[in-house]
């Protein structure tokens, strides 16, 4: 009973710390809004307890000892120097913490690493310095643009105040369905980007000359904001990513109206036909690739 | 300085050295080089932080104030290279002129002229990453590990950034050969390889980590050197080659050499605890194997520098557990630490207080290591700065911090005279803080989603970078003091006594006078 009682007070105790963690801390993971982030986001605060624990240990014993054994107290040195059975137990034991840890990683990153059958595929290409995006295949099929960073220069410069979004906003959203399995396939043009956006828990660097995969699905509508992360030049940190994630039918009618936008400008339809067939190829190049894989 | 002199006379042998700056461009001896070697780091020292301190105040606030977004990458390429090929490295290479002779009984080091001349090459490497700010286009801006594509956009920065690297890579080679070929051949009749001191043990090993590893990065460095002028294409896909190949190579270098920066660390704290605990050390056949088993395993890894690149999951995988089994030797390394301490009777001088401020520090950033090693929770946090924050915690407070305790440890017996004491404790408590002011925030910064590399952030990281700022002037400002201490102990009339440490148990305190005589051991001491 007596035990019970003690687990319980314990797991609360856990279970309010944890939630005191997760909520609205800006200074943790952003609050996860895909299974893969949210896996992530657990196994990073069970990480961090298990260190949390260890470090208080070792250091405990390594105060205590500094307290304890000093010259300054009076203590005098012992001569011990080997014990074959600390070294054992304690090559052993962090043998195991490792074991517990990279169990749940193992299934994340097999999980993460499945980028088949999805409901639909977006392209994104980085440039020096900003993102093109092509739908090539699933609802809104065909469109594309591009979409670069909207803080004014004069914010950049301190010549006005900075808004809410500064260097998070851009012109053009990447806009996806909620609850559908999207698979980004990630290029450059110039150098290596990377597309990344923490709370979907997707970051991938793209490579030019190469293909590479990766995939969401995002759990609520919501904007999602996220940076390129590889340095790629002058202005890496100015080519912002926005994911605007909405509802089925919210989304149908978004993709809808792009479309016929797009139609409108007779003179970019050529060219972007030519380029969709281009892209379904690599498309299908990049899932073979990643078969292989 | 002065008190070698004095003892070259004392000691009235054949030393028809010159004098005046042609003593220290000719000279053959090991203290020579390793003091010219340690004033080199600490030079580097002071010109990397420079380009820190204008990282940081770049960052003291959001948007653009007094680097431009390309200027501000050139500070934080060069940063990087200088503080670890010129500041860190050469003081550990320093550190093993002055001490490895002493510390197995020789008279000096295995190649005396090559060791003059691997010092003198990192002049012309250091003037050329320099000078590379003042060329047309400005120093490479890159970043410290060069990718291509990027790497090859810049002009003759670039180049100049690469043909130092590729000299400074020399001269480990040929500094790491000589420290072999010392240990392996010059030890005192006695001292077997088990009875060495784990200063020289872990300097053994990571001198074989660097002749791995300096070809592969001589390597790299000249493929892109010819991708950049000669037409070939090994990192550019149009012309059939692979970005990604050139990141394989470079951290099949770069791992390595994490540790070539880490194992002589353990090396110095592996020294001073035990005599600050005045009790041998605890478990001394497991810190070697624990040592060895980490260079081994150092060499295996290169790959997790590289999870967002994209590999298949066996890789992902494979490069996973191998880097999560680095924890092993390295939690056991920690354990002994703890155990040679427990039951001492210790004192805490400042070499002390280093030691332990390492431990406690380099602790963190094991740990967060263990995290980033993690795919998942890497796939967040590579590129973040919570990288940035890791190795920080690993070589500030971790070489850093090892390479202070031992300049205050070995600086009675470099020297002939004390160093103040007090002051050295103000050096190392104000370090402490302000290095925590400095890098701890930048663990949430990166959680947040703060990316690398960019001069400007969004608005909810402007509260921590002010503080990771504050404390990097700090951290700067108190490092003044450091070299203060240095030349005030340099110039002290004061003679040290001969064994200032009474725990100490090594050859250079329990065979040679103080301050070391210029040849070491003329007659080899014998090791029972």
């Amino acid at each position: 009973m007596r035990n019970k009682s003690v687990a319980t007070l314990a797991g609360v105790t856990a279970l309010a710390l944890y939630s005191s963690m997760a909520l609205g801390s800006k200074y943790n993971f952003q609050e996860p809004q895909s299974v893969i982030a949210q896996d992530i986001y657990d196994q990073h605060m069970m990480l961090l307890w298990i260190c949390l624990a260890i470090f208080v240990t070792v250091f405990g014993i390594m105060f205590y000892s500094i307290l304890k054994h000093r010259k300054s107290v009076g203590h005098k040195a012992a001569n011990f120097h080997h014990s074959t059975t600390a070294e054992v137990i304690w090559t052993v034991i962090p043998c195991l913490i490792l074991i517990v840890m990279a169990w749940p990683a193992t299934k994340t990153v097999i999980a993460m690493k499945d980028t088949s059958s999805p409901d639909m595929t977006i392209k994104a290409t980085g440039y020096q310095w900003m993102w093109g995006y092509d739908y090539l295949q699933g609802e809104g099929e065909g469109i594309s643009f591009y979409s670069k960073l909207s803080t004014p220069r004069a914010q950049l410069e301190n010549k006005e105040p900075k808004g809410e979004h500064y260097l998070l906003e851009v012109d053009n959203h990447v806009v996806v369905p909620v609850g559908k399995k999207v698979r980004m396939i990630l290029t450059a043009n110039d150098v290596i980007h990377a597309w990344w956006v923490p709370a979907l828990g997707v970051k991938q660097d793209a490579i030019p000359g190469f293909i590479r995969d990766s995939w969401f699905t995002a759990d609520t509508p919501g904007i999602y904001r996220g940076q390129c992360a590889e340095l790629c030049g002058k202005d890496h940190g100015y080519m912002p990513i926005v994911v605007e994630v909405l509802d089925e039918e919210a989304y149908s009618e978004w993709a809808a109206e792009k479309l016929a936008s797009m139609k409108k400008d007779s003179v970019n339809l050529a060219s972007v036909a030519t380029e969709v067939a281009g892209d379904a190829e690599a498309a299908d190049a990049a899932e073979k690739d990643s078969e292989n894989n | 300085m002065a008190a070698v002199h004095g003892d070259v006379h004392g000691h009235g042998h054949d030393d028809h050295h010159p004098t005046g700056i042609m003593r220290w461009v000719t000279t053959t001896n090991h203290k020579d080089i390793g003091s010219m070697y340690l004033w080199f780091s600490l030079t580097m020292f002071f010109t990397g932080g420079f380009l820190a301190m204008g990282i940081r105040a770049e960052l003291f606030q959001p948007g653009i104030q007094i680097l431009e977004p390309e200027l501000f990458n050139s500070f934080t390429t060069l940063h990087g290279l200088i503080m670890v090929f010129g500041a860190i490295m050469p003081a550990f290479v320093g550190f093993a002129n002055w001490q490895i002779p002493m510390m197995v009984g020789a008279p000096d080091m295995a190649f005396a002229r090559m060791n003059n001349w691997s010092f003198w090459l990192l002049i012309p490497a250091a003037l050329l990453l320099v000078s590379s700010f003042f060329v047309p286009g400005g120093a490479a801006a890159g970043g410290w590990t060069f990718y291509p594509p990027l790497s090859a956009q810049g002009g003759l920065g670039v180049d100049m950034m690469l043909f130092a690297v590729h000299i400074l890579g020399a001269s480990s080679i040929m500094g790491a050969i000589n420290i072999i070929t010392t240990v392996l051949n010059m030890r005192a009749p006695g001292m077997t390889l088990m009875k060495m001191p784990m200063f020289v043990w872990t300097w053994l090993i990571t001198a074989y980590l660097l002749v791995l590893a300096m070809p592969v990065l001589a390597g790299v460095v000249t493929m892109l050197i010819t991708d950049r002028h000669f037409g070939t294409s090994f990192f550019n896909a149009a012309g059939g080659g692979d970005p990604v190949l050139f990141q394989h190579i470079f951290w099949f270098f770069g791992h390595p050499e994490v540790y070539i920066m880490i194992l002589p660390a353990f090396g110095i704290v592996s020294e001073i605890i035990p005599t600050f605990s005045r009790k041998p050390l605890f478990g001394y056949s497991s810190m070697v194997y624990a040592t060895a088993s980490i260079a081994i395993l150092s060499c295996i890894v290169w790959a997790h520098h590289m999870f967002t690149a994209g590999m298949p999951t066996v890789g992902q995988l494979f490069f996973m557990y191998a880097t999560m089994l680095i924890a092993v030797p390295t939690a056991v390394k920690v354990f002994n630490w703890t155990a040679t301490m427990w039951k001492g009777e210790m004192t805490f001088e400042t070499p002390m207080l280093f030691a332990i401020g390492f431990i406690f520090l380099f602790v963190i950033g094991g740990f967060s290591g263990v995290i980033c090693a993690i795919v998942p929770i890497d796939i967040q946090v590579q590129d973040t700065y919570y990288v940035i924050a890791h190795f920080h915690y690993v070589l500030v407070s971790g070489a850093l911090f090892a390479l202070f305790g031992g300049a205050y440890y070995w600086l009675p017996k470099w020297t002939g005279h004390m160093y103040d004491e007090t002051l050295g404790k103000w050096h190392f408590w104000l370090s402490m803080i302000f290095f925590n002011m400095a890098f701890f925030v930048q663990h949430f910064l990166g959680l947040a989603g703060m990316p690398r590399r960019i001069p400007d952030y969004a608005l909810q990281f402007a509260d921590f970078n002010m503080i990771s700022s504050i404390g990097a002037f700090g951290f700067g400002l108190t490092q003044l003091l450091f070299v203060y201490i240095v030349i005030k102990c340099i110039r002290s009339k004061e003679p040290a006594p001969e064994k200032p440490w009474d725990g100490a148990k090594t050859l250079e305190w329990t065979h040679l006078p103080t301050p070391a005589p210029y040849h070491s051991f003329e007659t080899p001491p014998v090791v029972k």
